[in-house]
């Protein structure tokens, strides 16, 4: 574990940075209930895997990142780029196949980036991303400039060889690297004790030489703090960490369907619904004195509106053309 | 093609007579196991080994991690050591993930040791565009595993196929990639019941005509029979081959047809720089060159990874219309 060393002063976070992360999450959360209805209105096509559940994990950590550091992603990526700053109109586009999306409809939901942001792309390959980002932080390194890469994968993705290998090498090189683990208990329908003989994902830190940390990726304020530490411990260049955030996603694997599901009891999709973590953060930002129940209202009211204006963007967003099919595979510019 | 030893004969649709080929291959053969990742609990995620948890019992259908280098490395060395893996591989594009037990060690491993290794595993994967996937998830990669020398791969079209070359598979001594696709898990037809095989390296003729021979991979069979009737309407009869085996490949039956068609047109749905189309079209101009009365032609995905918008993705893909076009254009009609 690491020693704590304080990001804040020692008050905490201001109300700014308490309001920013309500926000994210919020704008999360309706992100992803939208795309799902959408998909089911068949206006997504291809796969949808959505973030709800795990709001507090991405808002939790790209509150300390800024546009100049890298994360890489997963095939459940759209909470990652909502967190990093993406807009809506474009992620929607994208999502419906259309020229305006952020990848011209090239990507789509497994693919969706924003190299502006910093987003290094949402990925199809499971356990794709860890390498990437770790290249990122070696290219911060060589570059000398004090950004950091963090790369988000699964409890199922940690049994892939790429995030051992990145790991290693990023531990070996120290590397300005972060590596969260979003354990949610299972990859696809398989439990995670089902796919793996330890408990935290955590552990496997010490085996890389690296800090291991589990924290409660639920409590946006605990992921907020646990990364605190880390990214800044990435960014003062002394090495990459291992957090490990335990958290659930709400629907299925793929899909919109949440209940009734037969690898899981829906005893524990309530377990975990009872712990959601934009409720619970909305009643301590009450409690604190921070937002009043119509300042929350508001926020939510805001973000619908933002919603229905990227849908309709989309809606009414042209598909690409034939012709632009054999664009971007190559860089054609002298 | 041997007969099936049951007259039992039923329509299923292409998803179960994948299960009922993995069924009969895990009855007959005790050392036989599925591995891979959510086929025993979940079935797979395409629902093809749904209920062979039960059956079987989960010392012979196993949940893996998602750990594909050791997955096939599970196959690699089991089979090595007497078992008879059948290793299911989600999607035919994770392949990258673990292209070195298959290249390196898999294909290899009998030649490297003078003949002393014997690696009897199955591997089962899932390859195709068509449902929006994305560059990741759609992907035709045949032509990759068909390069190394030690490996056997093919890809049934139909029902009947899967179901007879997955027993086949089982059998040969060789390490087999039976390359299926996602667009053709609905796809219904008449299988027997038990136990048949359906030889690997055979092609099939499915259609007999005389103005040129149509050579088509796995799904790409049925746009070439979508394609026959557009094709006689501007006066052409066509053959179609269903390959069903990319490696080994019947050139006999290919070559055989084009004496009598003078004309080759091949289809795949990878892309066509690298594709097998290349290689038949190569093997069609060594070895029927005299009977060729036009160029072969070539019918393959442009020179892109899959995109993930419908409208690109639409015409990514070939299909019957980008026969016709082809034939119009080298014929010029
Ligand atoms: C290399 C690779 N193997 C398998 C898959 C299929 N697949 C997609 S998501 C997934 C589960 C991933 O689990 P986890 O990493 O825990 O992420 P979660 O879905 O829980 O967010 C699997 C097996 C894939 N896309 N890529
Ligand atoms: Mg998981």
């Amino acid at each position: 574990m690491v020693a704590k060393k304080k990001t804040e002063n020692s008050n905490g976070p201001s109300q700014k940075i308490l309001q920013e992360l309500h926000r994210k999450m919020v704008r999360i959360r309706k992100f992803e209930e939208s795309a799902g209805k959408m998909m089911e209105d068949g206006k997504i096509p291809g796969a949808l895997h959505l973030y709800v559940g795990q709001e507090a994990v991405a808002s939790g950590v790209m509150q300390h990142l800024s546009n100049e550091d890298w994360i890489t992603s997963t095939h459940r990526g759209h909470g990652h780029l909502v967190a990093k700053g993406g807009e809506f109109k474009p992620m929607f586009a994208e999502l419906f196949g259309r020229s305006t999306g952020y990848c011209r409809g090239k990507g789509g939901s497994m693919h969706i980036s924003n190299m502006d942001l910093g987003m290094l792309g949402a990925n199809g390959i499971v356990g794709g991303g860890p390498p990437i980002a770790m290249g990122a932080a070696f290219s911060n390194k060589f570059k000398k400039n004090k950004n950091v890469s963090v790369a988000f994968f699964g409890d199922g993705a940690s049994n892939e060889g790429s995030v051992h290998e990145a790991a290693n090498m990023a531990a070996l090189y120290q590397l300005p690297c972060v590596f969260v683990c979003e354990n949610n208990g299972y990859g696809e329908y398989t439990p995670q004790a089902r796919h793996q003989a330890i408990v935290d994902v955590a552990d496997r830190a010490a085996g890389y030489g690296m800090p291991g940390v589990v924290c409660d990726g639920m409590d946006v304020m605990a992921v907020y703090e646990a990364a605190g530490e880390a990214i800044e411990r990435a960014r003062n260049g002394e090495g990459p960490t291992l957090l490990e955030c335990k958290t659930y996603r709400y629907y299925d694997h793929v899909g919109v369907r949440g209940m009734g599901l037969n690898y899981r009891s829906d005893e524990e999709v309530e377990e975990w619904k009872n712990k959601d973590a934009i409720e619970a953060f909305e009643k301590r930002l009450l409690q604190l004195g921070v937002m009043t129940k119509k300042k929350i209202e508001k926020v939510h009211s805001s973000v619908n509106q933002d919603i229905e204006e990227a849908i309709a963007f989309a809606n009414d967003s042209p598909y690409p053309l034939p012709e632009e099919l054999l664009d971007n595979v190559y860089n054609e510019e002298a | 093609m041997s007969e099936a030893e049951s007259n039992t004969v039923r329509e299923l649709p292409y998803v179960m007579a994948i299960n009922e080929g993995i069924r009969e291959v895990l009855r007959e053969q005790k050392n036989a196991f599925i591995a891979g990742e959510d086929v025993a609990i979940a079935g797979s995620v395409y629902g093809y080994c749904a209920g062979l948890l039960d059956e079987f019992g989960e010392e012979r259908v196993i949940d893996t991690p998602i750990s594909e280098k050791g997955i096939m490395g599970l196959g690699v060395g089991a089979s090595a050591t007497g078992c008879r893996p059948i290793i299911d591989l989600m999607f035919m594009d994770f392949v990258g993930e673990c292209m070195d037990e298959i290249a390196n060690q898999m294909a290899k491993m009998r030649f490297m040791f003078g003949g002393k290794a014997t690696l009897p595993v199955t591997v089962l994967t899932m390859g195709g565009a068509g449902g929006s996937l994305a560059a990741q998830h759609s992907q035709s990669l045949e032509a990759w595993l068909a390069h190394l020398p030690g490996m056997k791969v093919v890809m049934p079209s139909d029902s009947y196929d899967a179901k007879g070359m997955i027993i086949s598979a089982t059998r040969d001594n060789n390490p087999v990639f039976v390359v299926l696709n996602k667009a053709s898990l609905a796809m219904s037809m008449e299988v027997p019941e038990g136990s048949y095989e359906v030889p690997l390296g055979e092609a099939c003729v499915r259609r007999q005509g005389k103005d040129l021979t149509i050579v088509a991979f796995g799904r790409m069979v049925h746009e070439a029979m979508a394609s026959v009737d557009r094709l006689k309407e501007i006066g052409i009869d066509a053959e179609v081959i269903d390959a069903r085996s990319v490696q080994p490949f019947d050139t006999e039956t290919v070559v055989n047809s084009i004496r009598k068609t003078h004309r080759a047109l091949v289809i795949h749905e990878a892309v066509k720089f690298g594709g097998i189309g290349g290689e038949i079209a190569a093997q069609i101009q060594e070895e029927a060159f005299d009977y060729l009365d036009a160029p072969v032609m070539r019918v393959a995905a442009p020179f892109s990874p899959v995109p993930f918008s419908p409208a690109l993705e639409q015409i990514y893909i070939p299909n019957a219309d980008s026969i016709l076009t082809k034939v119009k254009e080298t014929l010029a009609m």
